[in-house]
């Protein structure tokens, strides 16, 4: 039997070229600031409906997958970071976990290491979710907060900077420990970082949250129901503004979290339904406010329990070369966007895998795009769009 | 629920015959089933109420290699109300001709495999019997041949651009 390779792409130019008279094409991207990045979404419209939504992805493909296939574990760490962009130590995080749980060193891992990992996937989280609210923000018409949300984000740039030595790829957690220890002084910074940065977070509130504009324009719109949600694979603040207490830095239990206080915000509803794109924005929110509350604890650590010793070697665990015998493992972790996922198939006796697949969060919370925005205004679906909070270097891989 | 408990529900609900092979070993013990029955496991593993698997975290098209000579699919699956995970494999022979391996897509059963599974096609070049859309997502759609297989060959030219 025959399968035709082919046919789905002939259905859809033939859908494209036979559309009825009152319908509508519409490009929307792939250079369009409300996409996020190089997404090109095609819309068929009627007037101002939208009756469908046909994504095209790849713009930004760079071949993760066929790298991590030619080069050892330690050189992929780079290649991760490029993957959720906006988010590099939780994405380095993630993959050098899974590396160290094949190679049973993950319990040997001192705590000063896993605290400082914590603490640096936790500034990367609050940095990335300012990215989403500040470019949320201008999305739908309010400049401020996005001036805001990039002043404040700059500091943390800073301090990560100072910590790895890049602004935004930093190769910082390495498989068995870390590039180097935090700077001498950096826990004081975050301090005075999180004092000053308290405060701007009620500013923040109070020009967003309650601010009517940004209510109608959110409340209501895009309800995204707790099993289509599941269905559709979404994972992070997607899933849990549908009501859903996911979180898997909680129900994994990894690294030192179970040791940490905080809570897991969910969406209630509270301008209209469980869900819509205002739940999605306020799930945000409230985890920065959680992110901060982590931070304080771990500079509390860090700065007694786990204190800096001239003799503590951040690199003492890092192997000469990985070896591994033939196995297979998936492993995820909570990035900001959701669940982040390395699916690694190793070689005997090599320290190269044989495919490494991995699962990004925004590949699975856009594909529920055309299902959120079937019959909505194109207005309308730029709010939805922006409230999925994609980043197109995950998206495309 | 443990592995056992899952094969003992598959082999009561469905057949002895599904379950082709263990995986017990590893770090994470996966269940491999007869290509043809997957959807009806999943179906199963997805409504049974002693499972629940609604969460499709990854499915991944892997080429084992050509002296193998065989592609797989591997499904993991969590389950939100237990807060389980699961793996499942399917094994598919091919012989690297013009026919693509064949393997019935469980879109249907998870939205997010539609996505996944387009992917697997796109580089791995796995067909997926029963999708309703499977074109190439993240490659144009006039790309030649599948990048993630072992024995792929990277062409010279793309419309006339050298690509080496």
């Amino acid at each position: 039997m025959i399968f035709p390779v082919n046919a789905a792409l002939e259905r859809y130019r033939e859908r494209m070229d036979s559309l009825e008279p009152e319908e509508m094409v519409i490009n929307l991207g792939p250079q369009h600031p409300s996409t996020h990045g190089v997404l090109r979404l095609e819309l068929i419209t009627d007037g101002e409906i939208v009756k469908e939504v046909i994504p095209h992805m790849g713009y930004l493909h760079r071949c993760f997958e066929k790298h991590a296939e030619s080069m050892n574990y330690g050189k992929t760490i780079p290649f991760t970071d490029r993957m959720d962009y906006l988010a590099s130590m939780n994405n380095s995080h993630g993959f050098v976990m899974g590396v160290e749980r094949m190679l049973g060193l993950d319990q040997k891992i001192p705590k000063r290491i896993e605290y400082i990992r914590v603490l640096v996937c936790e500034l990367n989280r609050i940095a990335s979710h300012l990215i989403a609210i500040g470019t949320y923000g201008i999305d739908i018409g309010a400049f401020t907060p996005f001036m805001w949300c990039f002043r404040d984000r700059e500091h943390i740039m800073n301090m990560l900077e100072w910590a790895s030595g890049s602004r935004m790829l930093y190769n910082y957690i390495w498989i068995g420990g870390l590039f180097y220890d935090l700077p001498i002084g950096f826990e004081d910074r975050c301090g005075e970082f999180i004092t000053y940065f308290k405060p701007k977070l009620k500013e923040l509130e109070a020009l967003l949250t309650k601010n009517q504009i940004f209510i109608s324009r959110t409340a209501n719109i895009g309800v995204l129901p707790a099993d289509v949600a599941i269905n559709y694979g979404c994972s992070g603040p997607m899933l849990r503004a549908s009501g859903i207490k996911w979180d898997l830095r909680r129900v994994d239990n990894y690294s030192v979290y179970p040791e940490i206080e905080f809570d897991i915000p969910t969406g209630k509803g509270e301008m209209g339904h469980i869900g819509d794109c205002w739940d999605r924005y306020k799930v945000r929110a409230d985890e920065v406010a959680e992110s901060v509350r982590i931070i304080e604890q771990c500079l509390t650590k860090l700065t007694h329990e786990h204190k800096r010793t001239p003799e503590f070697d951040p690199r003492a665990l890092v192997p000469k070369k990985v070896n591994l015998k033939a196995q297979d493992y998936y492993v995820r972790a909570e990035n900001p966007k959701g669940e982040l996922g390395f699916y690694f198939i190793t070689q005997e006796k090599s320290d190269i895998p044989k495919r490494v697949k991995s699962r990004g969060p925004s590949f699975n919370n856009l594909s529920v795009i055309s299902e959120l925005s079937k019959g909505v205004l194109i207005s309308d679906l730029i709010a939805i769009l922006g409230s999925i909070d994609i980043v197109l270097g995950e998206v495309d891989r | 629920m443990l592995i056992e408990d899952v094969r003992n529900l598959i082999c009561e609900h469905i057949g002895d015959d599904v379950i082709v092979a263990e995986e017990l070993l590893g770090l994470q013990p996966a269940l491999v089933i007869k290509t043809n029955m997957i959807r009806e496991v999943c179906f199963l593993l997805r409504d049974h109420e002693q499972t629940w698997f609604d969460f499709l975290s990854c499915l991944s098209g892997v080429d084992n290699g050509i002296q193998a000579g065989t592609f797989a699919v591997v499904y993991h699956l969590a389950s939100i109300p237990y807060k389980t995970q699961l793996t499942l494999k399917v094994v598919v022979p091919n012989d690297r001709g013009t026919t693509l391996p064949v393997v019935p897509s469980v879109g249907t059963i998870w939205k997010t495999a539609e996505w996944h599974e387009r992917e697997a096609f796109d580089l791995v070049g796995i067909f997926f019997d029963g999708h309703p859309d499977l074109r190439r997502i993240l490659l144009p759609d006039d790309w030649e041949g599948y990048p993630l297989r072992k024995d792929y060959q990277e062409a010279e030219m793309y419309h006339g651009i050298s690509i080496q």
